[in-house]
Formats: C-alpha cells, sequence, structure tokens
C-alpha cells in the first residue's frame, strides 16, 4: 500500500506510521526532516515550502512504487508539508514497512534521498537579514 | 504559438508573477522555450540547473509542446 500526503497541515509522524503498521512487517523505519535553526551558521528564523502539488504528488508516489519493486517493502507513507514552518517543526516524514531490518533502513534512505532531487517542493530560508531559496543557485 | 509558463519557487521572483505569456514560432520544443526565457530573463541562467514539466513530467530540451499543455517552469527543487 501508498500512501502520499501534500498538506498545509501540520505532519504527525505516528499518523504515517500507522498507515504502514501490518503484522508482517519484520521492521518500519521512518525519517522525520526537521527545521534546523542555522545554515552555516547563520540563524534561521522559519521556513517557508511551496510545492506544485500534482506533480509533487506524482513524484512521490513514483518513489514509492521503486521502493515497493526494489526492497519490496510491503507499504510505503510519504508526507510533506507546505505552507510556513517554526525552528523543530516538520517539513517531511517517510515510512516504510518491511520483511527485515535491511531493506527498511535502504529504502527509506533512498526515498528521502529521491525526494531532494525529483519531487518539484521549494524551501526559502527566512534570516535575520534577509532571505534566500534553498540551492538555487550554485 | 501562445504560451503561458507557470512558476514557482525563485522562477516566481525572476517572472515577479506566477505565469508568462509569450509567442514563439511553429511549435517550439523546450529547448527552444528555455532559450528564449533566458534570453528575455539572464537571470534564469544563474540557476543551478533549469528544468520544465509538461502536463506533471519532467521532459527534455527536445520535447515539442503543444498548445494546451501544462508548462511548469521547475528551478532547483529543495524539499524535504
Amino acid at each position: 500500500m501508498i500512501e502520499i500526503l501534500v498538506t498545509t497541515d501540520k505532519l504527525i509522524p505516528q499518523s504515517s506510521l500507522d498507515a504502514v503498521a501490518d503484522p508482517s512487517a519484520g521492521g518500519t523505519t521512518q525519517f522525520i526532516g526537521t527545521v534546523r535553526n542555522q545554515t552555516k551558521g547563520k540563524k534561521v528564523l522559519k521556513l517557508e515550502f511551496e510545492a506544485y502539488v500534482p506533480m509533487a504528488e506524482k513524484e512521490m508516489q513514483k518513489i514509492a512504487e521503486e521502493v515497493e519493486k526494489r526492497w519490496n517493502a510491503l507499504h510505503v507513507s510519504m508526507h510533506h508539508h507546505v505552507g510556513t514552518l517554526e525552528v523543530g517543526e516538520i517539513p517531511v516524514v517517510i515510512s516504510v514497512a518491511t520483511s527485515h531490518r535491511k531493506a527498511a533502513f535502504e529504502a527509506c534512505q533512498y526515498a528521502i534521498d529521491t525526494l531532494k532531487e525529483t519531487v518539484p517542493i521549494w524551501k526559502k530560508e527566512y534570516f535575520e537579514d534577509g532571505e534566500v531559496w534553498v540551492a538555487a543557485h550554485p | 504559438m501562445n504560451l503561458t509558463l507557470i512558476a514557482y519557487g525563485i522562477a516566481k521572483d525572476i517572472l515577479k508573477g506566477s505565469e508568462s505569456t509569450f509567442s514563439i514560432k511553429g511549435q517550439p520544443t523546450i529547448g527552444d522555450i528555455k532559450a528564449k526565457l533566458i534570453a528575455d530573463h539572464p537571470a534564469f541562467a544563474e540557476l543551478q540547473s533549469l528544468k520544465f514539466a509538461v502536463n506533471q513530467d519532467y521532459q527534455s530540451d527536445d520535447f515539442k509542446v503543444s498548445e494546451n499543455d501544462e508548462i511548469v517552469i521547475i528551478p532547483p527543487v529543495s524539499g524535504g
């Protein structure tokens, strides 16, 4: 089962875990991304996430399908927030349930790494002296 | 052909709006659109990458667009 969610609501890691619960799972991994308080020593005030929602959902679905196929995952849940977040809040949650633990770790890592490369979501960092779209420039 | 490009993230800042409409000869490719966009707005050349999605899928430079396609400028993504 695949669960994809792009939402302006606050992300609840437990709800993503509940979505992948399965009695035949031997292990479940969960990645929780959180807003860090600094970037290269500069204090971060808040982050703002923007998404091209229909394509973001489609690209996340592709990642989840690849995870199911390549690691034989039982269930995959990927949640991403859009809107403004403060330090410590959660922009992304990924949960993967598999029969054996090794696959769960690898699959979850693949899912977050690929999300960062392909899913059309953008974040802007707000500092005390200005704001910047992350990774936009070399 | 008249085209409307949809912009997100830094692309929206460069275009000063979430849409940009222009006309271009014949049936352009993504490569043609990219060249025109950079010529009109040189700031696009300074980005780490510049991709395009047509009807919610990434397409490469040789892809030909059609009149009613949904064309979205995809500046470097930074989700997660």
